[in-house]
C-alpha cells in the first residue's frame, strides 16, 4: 500500500518539529534564566550556594552573611580597599544594582554549618581565644568580639559579619589583611585598629578557639534592634576615630 | 689654513642644518585665536547645550577612564598608565585652580589635545593619545572642555612621572613625533558617505581604536600603514584583534549588527567583550548612540581585507585527546559540544577569532581568569566564566585552549604550558 505523500511530508514535519523543540530545549537547558546560572564566576570557587571551599580557607562561606555586609565587600573588591586579585578581576565588570542582587542571593542561602576539625592547639591557647573573644585584651584596649559582633558571634543585620562557621584560616588570614591594609574599610576602621593591637599569638588564639566553637542554635545575623549593646564609643559604625 | 677654513665652514653648515631641522620639528604650531575668537570660546563655555554635547563626547572618548584613579573622583586623574617605557600617571582634568585645568583657556586645551603640547609648550607623552585626538574638530574639542570646566574641580596634585632614561628627557619626544606623529584635523573623504565619515572620525579620532588595535614597534610607535590591523597592548598583555570584517580580517564574518551589538551591549553572536575591550564597552561605547554605533560599524564594514595569510598545516597538540576530556568537563556545558554557545548568553568558540587569533593570549587568559562580560543598560545581570586558574595547571590549560584552537572549523597552533604560566598573573587595574 501507497501512502498519500502528505501523511508522509506531515509526519516528516512533525519529526522536525520534535527534534527543533529537543534542540531548542536542550539549548535553553545549558543556560537556564537564574542568577546561580549567571554568577558561575563566583560559585566555581564558593559553592553553587555560597558553601564556601572545602578547606574554607580559599573561599570563605558566603551563605545567609548580611547582605549589606557582602555589598560592600563587593564594591571594596571594586575600589581597592579590599584586595584578592581574582575577585578584583571578577566584580570589575558589575554595576552597583547587579552586585546587590549578587549579595542577596548569597545572603539568602540558608544551609546548615558544619563544625571544622579542631585545629591542632594545645587547650591553653584554646582558653586564651576564648578569653579574648568573650573579655578582650584590656591590656592593649582591645575589645571582645562579642562585643560588636554579637554574644552568639553570628552578626547583625545589616553589615556586621558573623565569626562563627568560619574556617581558622580563613579568620586569621583576615586579621592579618587588616594588619597590612588589604583589607580597610572607609569607616568604620574599627577592625584595622583591633587587630593592630593584638598580639600575633592572640590572632592564632583567636582564630582557632571561634573556627572550633559550636555552632549556634540559629546562626542567622541577629536583627538590627537586637545590638543593644553599645559598641565601644570610638567604634560606632560610620562613626570611627583611628586614634580614639 | 685652508683645511682648517673648510672644517669650520663645514661645521657652520651642520650645526645649520641641525637647528633648522630642530626649529621645523619643534616649532610651537600654536596659533592663538583672536581676541574675537577667544571670548566667543569664553562664551561658549557655559551654554548649556554645548556641555551636554561635550559630556557624549567625553564618554565617546573614554576621557575617564584614564583620568580617573580607581575609587578615586572622576577626571581627578591619578591612574597610573604603564607604558614599556616607564608609568605615566593621568593628569587632575577637573577644574582645580592649582591641580587640575582651572587656568587653562581653550587654546591650552585645543594645544594639548590638536598638538600634544601642554600648557607651557612642553611636549606631552604620547600615552595620552593625541596621535588619534588631533582629528577631532575644533568645535568638539571646544564642547568636551566646557563639559571639563563644568565639573566639580578636585584638588588633586599630579604624580611625578616614573619614566626612565633617556624617555624622561620631553626633548627626545622631538624625534618620535617627526616619525609618528602627524596633526591635523580629520578631512571627510568625500567619495564616501555621511555615515562612513561620521565612523572614520569617530574611530580614528575620539574613539582612539587605533591605539590598541594596532601593533606598536619598539619605540612604542604605530606605523601609518597598520591601520586598524591588531596587536599585543602593551603591558596589558591582552591582543586587541585586527578591526577588518572582510577576508582575512579579525573580525570575518562579523555583520554590521554584530559590531554594534558588541559595543552597546557587551556581546554579539560572535563574541563577547572581555578583559580592557570589557571596560571600553562599559565606560564608553553602551553610551553611544545607535546613529554613532552605526556609523562605527559602516566604517569597520569597508576596511580592506586582510591579506590571508599562508596556509600552515599546524600538528595536532599531543594533548588533543586530554583537553578533548577537560572540555566535555568545564567548558561543554555552556560553550556546547561543539563549541556553538548559547546565542546571546554564551560566545561560540567554533571560529571566534578571539580564540584562534595570531596569538593564544586572549584564550588562555580568559580560561586563567573567566569573569563577567560587562554590566550594561541593555545587558544588566551578564553571565561569567568561573575563573580556572585556581583549579587547572599549566598543563591542563594548554590543553583545553589547544583543544579549542585545533576543533571544529578552528585551525590554529597549539599552546605550550609555558605559555601559560607566563600569562597567570591577574590584572587588577
Amino acid at each position: 500500500m501507497i501512502r498519500p505523500p502528505y501523511r508522509r511530508s506531515s509526519l516528516r514535519a512533525a519529526v522536525a518539529l520534535l527534534a527543533f523543540c529537543s534542540a531548542a530545549a536542550a539549548l535553553a537547558a545549558a543556560a537556564p534564566d537564574t542568577l546561580e546560572q549567571r554568577v558561575a564566576a563566583c560559585t566555581s570557587c564558593h559553592g553553587a550556594r555560597g558553601e564556601g571551599s572545602p578547606d574554607g580557607v580559599l573561599a570563605p562561606r558566603l551563605a545567609g552573611k548580611p547582605a549589606g555586609y557582602l555589598l560592600q565587600q563587593l564594591e571594596y573588591f571594586q575600589s581597592g580597599q579590599r584586595r584578592h586579585a581574582p575577585m578584583e578581576y571578577v566584580v570589575r565588570q558589575l554595576s552597583q544594582p547587579y552586585l546587590r542582587q549578587i549579595a542577596e542571593y548569597f545572603a539568602a542561602q540558608d544551609l546548615p554549618y558544619h563544625r571544622w576539625p579542631q585545629p591542632a592547639v594545645s587547650a591553653e591557647v584554646l582558653r586564651r581565644g576564648e578569653q579574648v573573644v568573650l573579655h578582650g585584651d584590656p591590656a592593649r584596649a582591645v575589645p571582645s568580639c562579642v562585643s560588636c559582633h554579637g554574644d552568639k558571634l553570628t552578626g547583625f543585620e545589616p553589615m556586621m559579619p558573623g565569626l562563627v562557621g568560619l574556617s581558622s584560616g580563613y579568620i586569621s588570614n583576615q586579621l592579618v589583611s587588616w594588619r597590612t591594609h588589604t583589607r580597610a574599610a572607609e569607616g568604620p576602621y574599627c577592625m584595622g585598629v583591633v587587630a593592630n593591637r593584638m598580639r600575633e599569638s592572640d590572632i592564632a588564639a583567636v582564630s582557632a578557639w571561634l573556627a572550633s566553637h559550636a555552632p549556634a542554635a540559629d546562626m542567622h545575623p541577629q536583627p538590627a534592634a537586637a545590638q543593644t549593646t553599645p559598641l565601644p564609643g570610638w567604634c560606632v559604625m560610620g562613626h570611627s576615630e583611628v586614634n580614639p | 689654513m685652508k683645511w682648517l677654513r673648510r672644517g669650520v665652514g663645514l661645521l657652520v653648515v651642520l650645526l645649520l642644518i641641525g637647528a633648522a631641522a630642530w626649529w621645523y620639528l619643534a616649532r610651537d604650531q600654536r596659533a592663538p585665536s583672536t581676541p574675537v575668537q577667544r571670548e566667543a570660546d569664553a562664551a561658549a563655555l557655559v551654554d548649556p547645550a554645548r556641555i551636554e554635547r561635550g559630556k557624549y563626547l567625553a564618554t565617546v572618548g573614554d576621557c575617564a577612564a584614564c583620568h580617573t584613579a580607581r575609587g578615586g573622583q572622576p577626571y581627578a586623574g591619578g591612574r597610573s598608565l604603564a607604558t614599556p617605557f616607564g608609568d605615566v600617571p593621568a593628569p587632575n582634568i577637573t577644574p582645580d585652580a592649582d591641580t587640575g585645568i582651572g587656568q587653562w583657556s581653550f587654546d591650552d586645551f585645543w594645544a594639548a589635545l590638536h598638538l600634544g603640547k601642554g600648557r607651557h609648550g612642553q611636549l606631552l607623552y604620547p600615552v595620552f593619545s593625541y596621535t588619534s585626538f588631533t582629528r577631532v574638530t575644533r568645535d568638539d574639542a571646544l564642547s568636551i572642555f566646557a563639559y571639563l570646566k563644568s565639573l566639580p574641580p578636585v584638588n588633586q596634585p599630579a604624580q611625578p612621572t616614573g619614566l626612565e632614561f633617556p624617555y624622561n628627557v620631553r626633548s627626545s619626544l622631538v624625534a618620535w613625533r617627526a616619525l609618528y606623529f602627524k596633526p591635523g584635523v580629520y578631512q571627510p573623504d568625500p567619495a564616501q558617505s555621511p555615515q562612513w565619515n561620521r565612523g572614520a572620525y569617530l574611530v580614528q579620532g575620539l574613539g582612539h581604536c587605533n591605539e590598541c588595535h594596532a601593533p606598536r614597534d619598539s619605540l612604542g610607535g604605530i606605523e601609518q600603514n597598520q591601520h586598524l590591523t591588531g596587536g599585543q597592548i602593551p603591558q596589558l598583555d591582552w591582543y586587541a584583534p585586527d578591526l577588518s570584517t572582510r577576508s582575512g580580517g579579525g573580525l570575518e564574518g562579523w555583520s554590521a549588527q554584530d559590531v554594534i551589538d558588541l559595543l552597546k551591549t557587551g556581546q554579539s553572536s560572535k563574541g563577547s567583550a572581555f578583559g580592557p575591550m570589557a571596560d571600553v564597552v562599559r565606560l564608553s561605547t553602551q553610551h553611544m548612540t545607535d546613529a554613532d554605533l552605526q556609523a562605527v560599524a559602516t566604517y569597520l564594514q569597508a576596511l580592506p581585507p586582510r591579506a590571508p595569510a599562508a596556509p600552515v598545516a599546524f600538528p595536532q597538540a599531543a594533548s588533543h585527546e586530554q583537553g578533548g576530556k577537560l572540555y566535555a568537563k568545564h567548558c561543554a556545558d555552556c560553550h556546547g559540544d561543539n563549541g556553538q554557545g548559547v546565542a546571546g548568553i554564551y560566545p561560540p568558540l567554533d571560529g571566534n577569532t578571539s580564540v584562534t587569533g595570531p596569538t593564544s593570549i586572549n584564550a588562555i587568559r580568559s580560561v586563567l581568569l573567566g569573569g563577567f562580560a560587562p554590566a550594561t543598560a541593555a545587558n544588566p545581570r551578564p553571565y561569567s566564566m568561573p575563573p580556572f586558574a585556581q583549579q587547572l595547571s599549566d598543563e591542563d590549560v594548554a590543553a583545553v585552549v589547544s583543544y579549542v584552537r585545533q576543533s571544529w572549523s578552528n585551525k590554529a597552533s597549539a599552546v605550550a604550558p609555558v605559555e601559560v604560566s607566563r600569562s597567570r598573573h591577574t590584572p587588577v587595574d
